[in-house]
């Protein structure tokens, strides 16, 4: 199995980008990407997309992607797991240069959510569950978030201002990231003066949907240009592992199992500890499923993730910092393009140039991307060589 | 048109009706044909009680398209007597709070508007709070 390395990153600003169309904003990002890896020309192109087919009445993204951004005759195709569809396409071009039948892979997540409004949306969205058993029943991402937020506060007795530690963590860290959508820092009175969403869940709980693209070029290290100008930074694990799709289903809901596991599987392919990263970019797409993402992973016992937000350990100075450059809140959710820009933060953190959210001499990061409340959990371990 | 997506499920959403694995006996619902505990094939229906308990809720007040008519209303995962959980919306609450472990009964009522233009209305399965000292 071939060595695969990290050659380019390219990312969008997130935002809300009417006056950018689906396509202009995967190819600015593709671009990017390709002017970052020394022009490296890819022979596949794999695309991390949720809602095109539904909010721009626009499928089979890999032709139209690949034609616009100049890279006609290549493979390329859409791979789609919800909001974990950019982890999704990130592992497929792993794969492919593991293999060794493709020399370099484009990976490219992109979603433009408003091109539509309202009802329509939250019905689009509400795609990621399973149809005929949770959403004819009027659940929706957002009802499964906040079920399982009200489950966890009875099973372990959790404070609710306790919910506060992510988005507040997530907006002081995207004070400092220029691709951001909120680069502004949010007080804990206006926090624990917002009002319900979804009792007991409230907007502040709840990564906000927004328009980006961000693209990866992966390649063998033998193949990265001689004038490479950064730190070599590998993939050295990858997983992805599914669990029931309806949240009834689960024997427990907030076991995460998915999340858990393929961490578990990504580390030990990388021949380390889930302790033995420098940070963890982990799927903050509701302040709930951060903790329960952290317990999934081992890093607290059930019901005690907050403690560790709460003590200041998952800050840029603690001992295991997440969401650095802002994470789903701050940054922004562009939910299939999400996975992307992950990693895209992860090999900033792993080159030093993460500006003053830099952690200091990263070498090992860990990154998760989630659909639906862990139905799909797709992680990477990433490492400075 | 969604019409024959619904009457296929009609046993289901009508009368809780889902399957028993006659190898280790769970009980299944929605009915699926593979048992996800033994792995093995389960295709005997089983009338569920419709008897349950609140495992958790929310009460959503930005409603996806065919609930804009009855927003906020209550969502629920109910763990019924035989094991499995459902989704569904609660209704008939009156005035009572809801909680966590609160015991439950199905019912059949409306639980949208499908398609506005054809005016489809979907029915289905909702549960309503047991009166204490009716079990
Ligand atoms: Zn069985």
């Amino acid at each position: 199995m071939s060595d695969v390395v990290i050659a380019g990153i390219g990312q969008t600003p997130v935002g809300e980008h009417w006056e950018l169309s689906l396509r202009t904003l995967a190819v600015r990002a593709i671009q990017a990407a390709r002017q970052d890896a020394g022009g490296l020309r890819p022979q596949a192109m794999y695309v991390g997309n949720f809602l095109a087919s539904m909010i721009s009445h626009q499928a089979n993204l890999g032709a139209l992607l690949a034609e616009w951004s100049g890279l006609e005759g290549i493979e390329a195709y859409t791979l789609e797991s919800a909001g974990a569809s950019g982890g999704s396409a990130f592992r497929q071009g792993y794969l492919a240069v593991a293999s060794g039948l493709v020399d370099v892979a484009l990976v490219v997540g992109v979603e433009k959510y408003n091109d539509a409004i309202g009802p329509q949306l939250e019905a689009a969205l509400a795609q990621t569950g399973d149809y005929d058993y949770e959403m004819v029943q009027g659940m929706t991402p957002v009802t499964q978030a906040a079920i399982l937020m009200q489950r966890y506060m009875y099973e372990h007795n959790v404070p609710r201002p306790a919910f506060g530690e992510i988005p507040l963590l997530a907006h002081a860290n995207g004070v400092n990231n220029p691709y951001a959508l909120f680069q502004k820092a949010i007080r804990r009175e206006v926090y624990d003066g917002s009002e319900f969403y979804s009792d007991p869940l409230n907007m502040f709980d709840m990564a906000p949907y927004a328009d980006g693209a961000a693209a990866v070029l992966l390649t063998r290290q033998a193949l990265l240009p001689a004038h490479h100008p950064y730190p070599v930074v590998r993939v050295s694990g990858s997983s992805s592992v599914i669990d029931r799709l309806a949240l009834h289903d689960r024997p427990d809901p907030l076991a995460f199992e998915a999340a858990g596991r393929s961490i578990q599987q990504a580390c030990r392919q990388a021949g380390i500890l889930p302790t033995d990263v420098d940070f963890f970019e982990l799927c903050d797409t509701f302040s709930i499923f951060a903790y329960l993402s952290l317990e999934a992973a081992g890093y607290a016992p059930p019901g005690e993730a907050w403690k560790m937000a709460a003590d200041g350990r998952l800050a840029l100075k603690g001992d295991l910092p997440i969401l650095t450059m802002g994470g789903l809140k701050a940054r922004g959710n562009p939910i299939g393009a999400t996975g992307v820009y992950q990693v895209v933060e992860a090999v900033l953190q792993l080159r030093g140039l993460a500006g003053k959210n830099q952690i200091p001499n990263a070498r090992r990061g860990l990154v998760q991307c989630l659909g639906g409340p862990a139905s799909t959990a797709v992680s990477h371990v990433l490492q400075r060589i | 048109m969604e019409n024959p997506r619904h009457w296929r499920l009609k046993k289901q959403r009508y009368a809780l009706i889902g399957e028993e694995c006659p190898y280790c006996k769970a009980h299944l619902f929605p009915p699926r044909d593979i048992c996800p505990e033994c792995g093995e094939e389960a295709r005997t229906p089983y009338a569920f009680s419709g008897r349950g308990e609140i495992y958790s809720f929310t009460v959503m007040h930005d409603a996806p398209a065919g609930f804009e008519d009855t927003t906020p209303y209550t969502v629920a995962l109910v763990k019924l007597q035989e094991g499995p959980m459902v989704t569904a919306q609660l209704t008939d609450l009156g005035d009572q709070p809801v909680q966590i472990g609160m015991p439950v009964e199905m019912v059949t009522r409306k639980i949208r508007t499908d398609d506005a233009s054809a005016g489809i209305i979907v029915y289905g399965y909702k549960f309503r709070p047991v009166l204490a000292g009716a079990r």
